[in-house]
């Protein structure tokens, strides 16, 4: 296909990252916290079949915000790559910084070679022997990857979200409290309880819950669903509207127009690692340029 | 989905197959992706190769009234060789299965490798786990990939055993599957043995194994199977008490698969080998 008109590559790429920060601030908001025993997902997620958090391998999980075909492809993808590298070697070469590398370079080669850019995040995170050891990683649609240290929130709520966890996150936090920071975080910004006044909790129906567990000796990923999510919600739930009250109350229902550093701007070209500033939306460019025709056609 | 375009090849991301979103199998998977690491892929050289990999041999597998039991004894030989002492024949393929293999070592255990990440795979793909009869049915294609093999004297004929859990009200829940080198996939009632020492294991569970026992029972007509096995058949190996060598025994029940411990097996093993010892010396009495 040739380009109609000229359009400038730092056009073309903000073009892309425009898009497809849009297409994720759509979806709901996942968290992913480490906890004393492990790793925990929180997917607000209305659909039991529709999966946004998976099992990657023994101690690796997954997680992701987005279009659910491209996320679900990218989910299959990461589980063939595992399954083939435990087979020929072992399974105690397959580390999660094996599959954050793969997704990053297969998400930046689809960002700067087709015309639409995955509208994904994911979030790869592994468990180790010790809560030192283990490591989460968050990648967004251009390919950076950020080693982010206690918790990865994804999404439209994203910086919300986060701001609430920054609050009230505490390293150790048992499964349970664990739990509860996380739900409270996403039930403070969800487009969903954002009707009515009083802010409750997400219910269980909502929710998506998962955890690597240290402690399983192989496969270390389980869904915590049903009675059992009932229970770790249920104990809690009565009368948990204090701590919510004008201070987060944030309802994006518009994408934010910052950049993430490195993107777009020569300055900064590599995010590996993370910038002090990475995540918040807080990079240097702000608001959509004007359209420029034949910058992004949107085909899927 | 937009398909990956071969702009991606040069890149060291995924390669395009990995991005396909055709099916939920490993094995079919690897075909596009690496032939190479599938065992029925590779040329078989066309000379009488079984002289060159050890020989597992007796395997045995029981229904009991919670689920069910496989067992194997511990020796491998090449030729007129013990090759090995304390080989392990009968492996976990998931949680709720387990599969033993009798012939060629080698290619048995990749077999049996392969399998256990199929399994797995689909599991995690597909967020379900495939049915007692759909995993019985895969066995028997990956057997039916080894034929050429096993012409040339690398068969590998397996056990399957698992606990159905979508089994009717009533029907007992543990099932067993047995082989033959072209594929042929049999349910078995009851019981089932396969390898060089299957015929005397088969005699005895004729005698010991009744519908309806208990694990502790069902465990004991296990061992004393192995037991017979290879009281005549050179090829299987008894219990060691000198090495504290034991059969391997997996229990399948509602509560998914275990491996007994080395104790459990070691306290039924020597409870018949007593007891025989006992048998004996009141004939000799006798006499």
């Amino acid at each position: 296909m040739t380009m109609p008109y000229y359009a400038s590559a730092e056009q073309v790429m903000r073009d892309r990252s425009e898009y497809a920060r849009k297409g994720i601030s759509r979806g709901r908001s996942v968290a992913v916290l480490t906890y004393a025993d492990g790793v925990l997902f929180i997917a607000e997620n209305p659909s039991s079949t529709l999966h946004k958090v998976g099992e990657i391998y023994d101690r690796i999980g997954f997680a992701a915000v987005g279009r659910y075909s491209e996320f679900e492809s990218l989910r299959v993808a990461g589980v063939r790559l595992a399954d083939v590298r435990g087979y020929s070697y072992n399974r105690r070469d397959v580390t999660g910084r094996v599959i954050a590398n793969a997704y990053a370079q297969t998400l930046g080669a689809i960002f700067t070679e087709q015309m639409k850019p995955y509208e994904v995040e994911l979030c790869v995170a592994e468990v180790g022997e010790t809560s030192e050891q283990d490591q989460l990683y968050r990648l967004t649609f251009d390919g950076s990857v950020v080693d982010e240290p206690d918790f990865v929130v994804m999404g439209g709520q994203a910086d919300a979200v986060t701001g609430q966890l920054r609050e009230n996150f505490r390293a150790g936090l048992s499964l349970s409290d664990a739990l509860m920071v996380g739900v409270r975080a996403l039930s403070a910004s969800s487009p969903a309880l954002s009707g009515n006044g009083d802010r409750g909790l997400l219910p269980a129906g909502q929710l998506e819950v998962a955890v690597l567990d240290r402690s399983r000796p192989k496969r270390a990923f389980r869904r915590v669903v049903g009675a059992a999510l009932g229970t770790l919600l249920g104990d809690r739930s009565a009368g948990e509207q204090a701590p919510e009250g004008a201070t987060h109350a944030h309802t994006p229902s518009v994408p934010q127009p910052g950049t993430p550093a490195g993107l777009g701007d020569p300055a900064a070209p590599d995010t590996a690692g993370g910038t002090a500033g990475s995540g918040e939306g807080s990079g240097p460019q702000t608001g959509p340029a004007d359209g420029v025709g034949g910058g992004t056609d949107g085909g899927s | 989905m937009d398909g990956l375009t071969q702009s991606h090849t040069g890149r060291s991301g995924f390669p395009p197959a990995y991005l396909d979103r055709v099916g939920s199998s490993f094995t079919d998977f690897l075909a596009q992706a690496a032939p190479d690491l599938l065992p029925s892929r590779r040329p078989v050289p066309s000379v009488q190769a079984g002289d060159l990999t050890p020989h597992g041999t007796t395997i045995v597998s029981v229904t009991y009234a919670g689920g069910v039991l496989m067992g194997g004894d511990r020796r491998a030989t090449m030729g007129n060789l013990i090759s090995s002492r304390d080989i392990e024949k009968v492996y976990p393929a998931d949680s709720w299965s387990v599969i033993g293999i009798a012939g060629a070592a080698g290619i048995a255990i990749e077999m049996v490798r392969l399998y256990q990440v199929e399994l797995e795979h689909y599991e995690k793909i597909e967020g379900l786990t495939l049915s007692l009869d759909g995993k019985a049915n895969r066995l028997a294609q990956m057997i039916r990939g080894n034929l050429g093999a096993a012409l040339q004297g690398l068969a590998v004929v397996p056990l399957f055993a698992g606990f159905d859990l979508d089994a009717a009200e009533g029907a007992t829940p543990g099932r067993i599957f047995s082989y033959d080198v072209t594929g042929g996939n049999y349910e078995e009632r009851g019981y089932a043995a396969v390898g060089s020492g299957s015929l005397f294991a088969k005699n005895s569970l004729k005698k010991t194994w009744r519908s309806g026992l208990d694990a502790g029972a069902a465990t004991r007509t296990v061992v004393e199977a192995l037991y017979d096995a290879a009281d005549d058949d050179s090829a299987t190996g008894g219990p060691d008490p000198v090495r504290r060598l034991y059969p391997i025994v997996y229990r399948v029940d509602a509560e998914g698969a275990v491996r007994l411990t080395d104790p459990e097996v070691a306290e039924v093993a020597d409870t018949i080998i007593s007891e025989r010892a006992e048998a004996e010396r009141r004939d000799v009495g006798e006499a």
